[in-house]
């Protein structure tokens, strides 16, 4: 088959809907569009028999029980509403929450709006690795803690989370647990159970399924967790989450999720070994290359680097047939780098340097290959256009220097 | 973000990359920016010490494409001028040329540095003739 360009390779961003999703939902649209909340006619029985099977879907996927699956607009919805729903239930029991710089911002961003009524907020650090300490999370419990919420994988990086560990810790000391799980759902095994969480968000598009749905599981059981909902309204939801449900999109979700758990095994196994031989093309042919992030402890299709020397915006340009992303600042509209990557110690000037590749179910060993050879190709024109890579041949030391922007 | 023709051209085409000798004392070098901030340039210049012409025009620049292209775009007004007509580049004339964006307004500033830069290194290099004499014959 022929290559075709550009390719994606941004799956942390978004992916494509699985064409088998599409189907799935197709009939929703015009045939059976009734209202599952209408209880007296056949168009809304379809549309809640739809919207029930696509809870089993989504509940089946992380070993929970489908009462407690909560559908959502997406992850930060579900953000947003296990964060200040569990602050605004529990505030009488406590006013302290815990959670870490490198969390995504609905979280951070939510955290921050509570500190403003009056909450405390820890942010605990991360290693050099991207990782908690477990025993940091444990020491930061006070008998005012109401909430840690500590995301599975991070969507820059890749890392994921000794989550439970941190959610044992949690259960020890009777502490709600919430997971940000939007890039770990539907990517890597995920059990309610196992993991200790009592709250976790997902998001159907990032695992093959339309924009504008997700979920919030919430635990029912050991404990029985309570939510005042952010939307008022009809009461839909067991109450937590009021609106017309979106059965398309729930029905896409309940298709991805179905399709995520049986194919998991084989795709991540695939995926990796893609992973593998790009990181590897990469890092054979060039030197002066580091991988942001724990080495093992990561997403199956994730791969950030700094190549150093070179910033990301241009080595961007350098490769416009394919679609990554970098944590330069002159990609986003803010003037800062990633903020993950200096949680971690990664220097400005490397943080600068990041691309982040974000492989997935529709990329071919071709396209990596096709990938190893233009990265390799930008990085080598880059430095030959870079001073600071002339410095450093030259053998400057870079962090000795005088500059002159400083 | 798109960016315009001149950038991209610029970028796919940089003119005058390179490096001129630094210790030459017709040679003025302007090293602006710095690492942490994502931008640096490195501008230089090579005068003709009877007519103050500059010869030659040379950079290597770390940063983005609009970066790239405005450093890329300076030396090419550069070369023919007069050092005098050097500071007379302002970074406004890089923005209209390049169409750069409000958030790519630095990149035509830090150009705009380095030129100043440039030709700062060379006078000063005038008024100290000895020590650049010197540092010439350790090259």
């Amino acid at each position: 088959m022929a290559l075709k360009l550009p390719i994606y390779m941004d799956y942390h961003a978004t992916t494509p809907c699985d064409p088998r999703v599409f189907e799935a939902m197709r009939p929703y649209f015009t045939e059976i569009f009734g209202n599952a909340a209408s209880r007296n006619h056949q168009f809304g029985w379809e549309a809640e028999e739809a919207v029930e099977n696509a809870r089993k879907q989504a509940a089946d996927l992380i070993t929970a029980s489908p009462k407690e699956i909560v559908f959502t607009s997406g992850a930060t919805e579900s953000d947003n509403l296990a964060i200040k729903g569990v602050a605004e239930m529990y505030y009488e029991r406590g006013d302290h929450i815990i959670t870490a710089v490198t969390e995504h911002k609905a979280v951070l961003d939510s955290c921050k709006k509570l500190e403003k009524r009056g909450f405390k907020v820890t942010y605990l650090p991360v290693g050099s690795d991207g990782l908690i300490s477990p025993d940091d999370v444990k020491s930061a419990i006070t008998d005012k803690t109401i909430l840690v919420t500590i995301m599975m994988a991070n969507n820059e990086i890749g890392v994921i989370q000794p989550i439970s560990e941190i959610g044992k810790v949690c259960k020890e000391k009777g502490v709600i647990f919430h997971t940000d799980a939007t890039q770990a759902i539907g990517k890597i095994p995920f059990n309610v159970n196992d993991l200790n969480v009592d709250l976790a968000s997902f998001s159907a598009h990032k695992i093959y399924g339309p924009k504008g749905v997700g979920g919030l599981y919430v635990r029912r059981k050991n404990p029985r967790v309570v939510l005042v909902p952010m939307m008022d309204g009809g009461g839909h939801e067991r109450g937590m989450r009021s609106g017309t449900l979106n059965v398309t999109g729930i029905v896409g979700l309940g298709k991805a999720c179905e399709l995520a758990k049986g194919e998991m095994p084989t795709e991540n196994k695939r995926v990796f070994e893609l992973r593998e031989k790009l990181r590897k093309g990469i890092m054979d042919e060039i030197p002066d290359v580091y991988v942001n992030g724990h080495s093992t402890e990561r997403l199956p299709g994730n791969l950030n680097m700094s190549f150093a020397y070179v910033e990301g915006e241009s080595l961007l340009m350098g490769m416009n047939d394919i679609a990554v992303s970098s944590g330069s600042a002159c990609t986003s509209a803010s003037l800062e780098p990633s903020y993950v990557l200096k949680a971690l110690g990664v220097g400005e000037e490397l943080a600068h340097s990041s691309i982040r590749f974000g492989l997935g179910r529709f990329n071919t060993e071709e396209e990596v290959d096709y990938t190893i050879g233009r990265v390799n190709e930008a990085v080598n024109r880059l430095r030959e256009l870079s001073p600071l890579w002339e410095m450093v041949q030259e053998g400057i030391d870079l962090s000795k220097v005088q500059w002159a922007g400083e | 973000m798109a960016y315009s023709d001149k950038v991209v051209d610029h970028y796919n085409n940089p003119r005058n990359v390179g490096s001129l000798d630094k210790k030459d004392p017709s040679v003025g070098t302007g090293l602006v920016g710095a690492p942490e901030c994502g931008d640096v340039m490195k501008l230089q210049i090579k005068i003709n010490p009877e007519t103050q012409i500059i010869e030659d025009a040379k950079f290597k620049t770390f940063g983005c494409g609009s970066a790239i292209a405005s450093s890329s775009l300076a030396t090419e007004w550069l070369k023919g001028r007069t050092v005098d007509d050097a500071l007379a580049i302002k970074n406004t004339a890089i923005v209209k040329e390049l169409n750069l964006p409000p958030v790519k307004i630095h990149c035509s500033v830090l150009a705009e540095d380095a030129i100043r830069a440039a030709v700062r290194d060379y006078q000063n290099k005038q008024t100290e003739p000895k020590k650049a004499e010197e540092a010439g014959g350790n090259a």
